[in-house]
């Protein structure tokens, strides 16, 4: 009885002081996310919603779709997907102190992920300190993600399917940034906690980097003992665009444990370059290739690929800029993605021949932004991907309706 | 954006199919199920297809530590023949005597190994033969075949003086088999079907040996681990086993391709110059407890029996009582479309060397020799239209 007395008199309390906030203090910080300095700069090139004097501001994103996708002749049918619902909060613990993060919603609830969870103390423009959970830097959709700047729904395969985007770990690093006239030079490094063996055994049967994602432990503790080292180095100017280029690497099997050797250090090795940029006729260009190499064992599998690459080139081109159902700033864009990855390049031991195991993927749409925060999109999607013997490919095809937005 | 507009993207969108790529036709793929499995059937088809060709095995759910490969769909793609990549190994028999390579690993190679393990090797003094991975279409039809039709189809003296004295493998039966219906035996042993040198009983033996030998999975018919040679605890159900034999044996029969002038008269002349008499087109299964495979007429082109194939496709190994250079009939359904499985390209014979059928048809000897010379002889235009025949299957 008690006890329902208690909670009865916090809820009252609760709806009076709900009663008692003035809206009008809540102040959102206005993003125009559609025009970024630099891809490492996401993190803080987000919209917040901030209470008067409050040093803690909060802010998300959401994203929804329906699709209808068929593989030769086979559909799954209309599929309506909650793709991401994801969750900013930020503080300025003092004036070069700053706490940011991101808690992701996937699927529903099917995955919930801390993906960004840092403190950076600021000691110099160029010399800042980050540890916690961080992104690690490698290329720029890893760090620049989130759904309302893309006018794609799928994100990229190559940056989810040959790098694990969005991939976050454990650890500290550095980054800086130096402006001088029309250009900005920037770096960002980290030592995390990395990827484990199920790169080279999963159940894509393929040398698969998002693999180690299941790893849950990774926050907690290194699979073997031997940090990752990420890396990037970007430049941007006003007119030429941005040109970004990152490395990824380190050990990623256990080679030993309680003292006793269970197999070579085996290392793995990912360079990514990325690039963007606005052409005068308003044509918005952007780009990510990565080349990856992993020590795969000799008497392993070929299944397995010791080489991979791949990347995506997207086009969005503003062709309406003008009032649309009562949206002042509204822009369509017509969108085309292609995309490419090979998950294992090289030739069979056996018989000479090329390895396939790849996918060749073309996407077409509009998108319309009734404002720069919130975006609608719909896609058609033509994708051809081929087995490892080089089979004739199988060919998916289909359209994506969406939205997604910052709120 | 007017209502026009809206109402063209609504009407895109109700058609969204139209958009999508098209089903292949059925002549052009080897996977499916056969016509007329009930719901629970096909219940059990989804399961079996999804354990051979979805369930891929890791180095956390049990693969190896020596294996060939990770999984049953790795050797057959789209339920096709295999490529050079997966083809399989075996050493260690020379005659009827059995296996004397079995306490070094014999008898097949798993020439691929978790990292930290090493590898099998051949022995350097045993013999030893290649074995692509043969389509799995049509087995149940296969299997429901009785014993009486095989012994019927033989002749090992060559009563009828043709030339051809097709010869049973009789074999040992593994403890966990249970015999068909009217099987036949003799000295204790049985008929063999299935594989190369048609050394396997039935569908469940080829399941749970693949299991073990090619992915280094034990279960409860196949305990022993073939790295260790220890019993070990299953490692895939039983349950999952006998989804994979139900999918093996409800697989659709290949679907010709339609008949063309050219490919009749190829037809004609594979009877003519005495293809038939081994690739026998025209079988028929017996009773079974699947409706849609029970009592039906198929066409794989095979007699299930053993030949001697000559001294060139002799490699010096042998399984239950074959001589080194018999070889079972392989069917010849579905030939067509091995190229779909193999890469774009043909690996023909039982361990890939023929690069074409024409290659194929030439390495043919022993009984076989007088019927390849039959085809030797042919004008061009004829071998053409044979082989056309024979990509129809």
């Amino acid at each position: 009885m008690k006890k329902s007395l208690l909670i009865l008199v916090a809820l009252v309390m609760c709806l009076t002081l709900t009663a008692q906030v003035d809206s009008t203090l809540f102040k959102r910080t206005q993003q125009d996310t559609s025009k970024l300095l630099l891809n490492m700069d996401a993190v803080y090139n987000r919209p917040f919603l901030s209470v008067s004097k409050l040093p803690v501001a909060v802010g998300g994103y959401v994203e929804a779709n329906w699709q209808h996708l068929g593989t030769d002749g086979v559909s799954e049918g209309h599929q309506f997907q909650m793709r991401r619902l994801t969750l900013f909060i930020a503080s300025s613990i003092s004036r070069r102190i700053k706490f940011l993060s991101e808690i992701e919603f996937e699927d529903g609830t099917k995955e919930i992920n801390i993906e960004f969870a840092s403190v950076d103390f600021e000691f110099h423009p160029l010399l800042n300190l980050r540890g916690g959970i961080v992104m690690n830097p490698i290329g720029a959709f890893n760090q620049n993600h989130d759904g309302p700047k893309w006018e794609f729904i799928d994100r990229p395969i190559s940056a989810t399917q040959l790098l694990p985007a969005t991939w976050s770990n454990v650890g500290f690093g550095l980054y800086g940034k130096l402006y001088k006239g029309n250009w900005v030079y920037a770096y960002e490094t980290y030592l995390t906690n990395g990827f484990d063996d199920q790169i080279i055994s999963n159940s894509e049967n393929k040398t698969f980097l998002p693999a180690s994602k299941l790893n849950k432990d990774r926050f907690e503790e290194s699979f073997n003992g031997i940090p990752l080292l990420t890396a990037k180095v970007a430049i941007r100017n006003k007119r030429f665009g941005e040109i970004g280029v990152s490395y990824m690497g380190g050990v990623y099997n256990k080679f030993q444990e309680d003292g006793l050797t269970l197999d070579e250090k085996r290392n793995h090795h990912t360079l990514a370059i990325d690039f963007n940029t606005v052409l005068p006729t308003g044509t918005y260009l952007n780009s990510e290739w990565s080349f990856t190499t992993i020590d795969v064992p000799s008497t392993y599998s070929q299944q397995y690929g010791d080489k991979q690459w791949g990347g995506f080139f997207d086009v969005v081109q503003p062709v309406l800029r003008r009032s649309m159902f009562g949206f002042e700033s509204s822009v369509v864009n017509v969108i085309c993605r292609f995309e490419y990855v090979d998950w294992n390049k090289g030739k069979f031991l056996e018989s000479g021949d090329n390895i396939h195991e790849d996918i060749l993927s073309v996407v077409s749409g509009i998108s319309w932004r009734p404002t720069t925060q919130t975006v609608v999109r719909l896609n058609y999607r033509y994708a051809w991907q081929t087995d490892i013997l080089g089979n004739p490919p199988s060919k998916t095809a289909g359209f994506q309706f969406g939205f997604s937005s910052y709120f | 954006m007017n209502f026009k507009t809206l109402l063209c993207g609504v009407l895109i969108l109700s058609a969204c199919e139209t958009f999508e790529p098209e089903a292949p036709a059925d002549f052009d793929i080897l996977d499916g199920p056969v016509e007329g499995l009930n719901n629970a059937e096909n219940i059990q088809f989804l399961k079996g297809d999804a354990a051979f060709n979805t369930e891929i095995f890791t180095l956390q759910n049990g693969l190896g530590p020596l294996f060939v490969a990770p999984s049953c769909g790795s050797c057959h793609p789209g339920d096709g023949k295999g490529h050079p990549f997966t083809t399989l190994t075996r050493f260690g028999q020379t005659d009827e005597n059995g296996n004397q390579y079995l306490n070094v690993g014999g008898p097949q190679l798993q020439h691929r190994a978790i990292p930290g393990f090493q590898p099998e090797a051949i022995p350097p003094d045993a013999t030893f033969s290649s074995f692509t991975p043969p389509a799995n279409t049509g087995l149940g039809f296969i299997d429901a075949v009785s014993d009486a039709d095989i012994l019927a189809w033989s002749d090992p003296e060559d009563v009828d003086g043709d030339g051809i004295s097709g010869t049973p493998n009789w074999i040992n039966l593994k403890e966990y088999v249970v015999q068909r219906p009217n099987s036949v035996s003799e000295n204790g042993k049985y008929i063999g079907r299935f594989g190369k040198k048609a050394a396997t009983y039935d569908l469940l033996q080829q399941t749970a040996t693949a299991y073990n030998q090619d992915i280094g999975i034990t279960s409860s018919f196949e305990p022993i681990d073939p790295h260790s040679g220890l019993v070990f605890d299953p490692e895939v159900s039983n349950q999952t086993i006998n989804d994979v034999v139900f999918y093996l044996k409800t697989l659709k029969a290949p679907v010709p391709r339609p008949e063309s002038n050219s490919i009749l008269e190829g037809k004609q002349l594979f009877a003519a110059i005495g293809c038939s008499k081994c690739h026998r087109p025209e079988m028929k299964t017996g009773n079974s407890t699947i409706a849609s495979i029970s009592n039906k007429i198929f066409f794989p082109y095979s007699d299930l029996l053993l030949h001697d194939m000559g001294t060139a496709l002799d490699d010096g190994y042998t399984e239950g009582s074959a001589k080194t250079f018999e070889w079972r009939t392989p069917p010849l359904w579905g030939l067509g479309l091995s190229k779909n499985s193999q890469g774009n390209q043909y690996f023909l014979m039982h361990d890939g060397r023929a690069r074409s059928i024409d290659e194929a048809i030439l390495l043919h000897g022993g009984e076989a020799t007088q019927i390849r010379d039959n085809y030797q002889a042919l004008t061009a235009d004829e071998k053409t239209k044979l082989i056309q025949f024979l990509e129809s299957l």
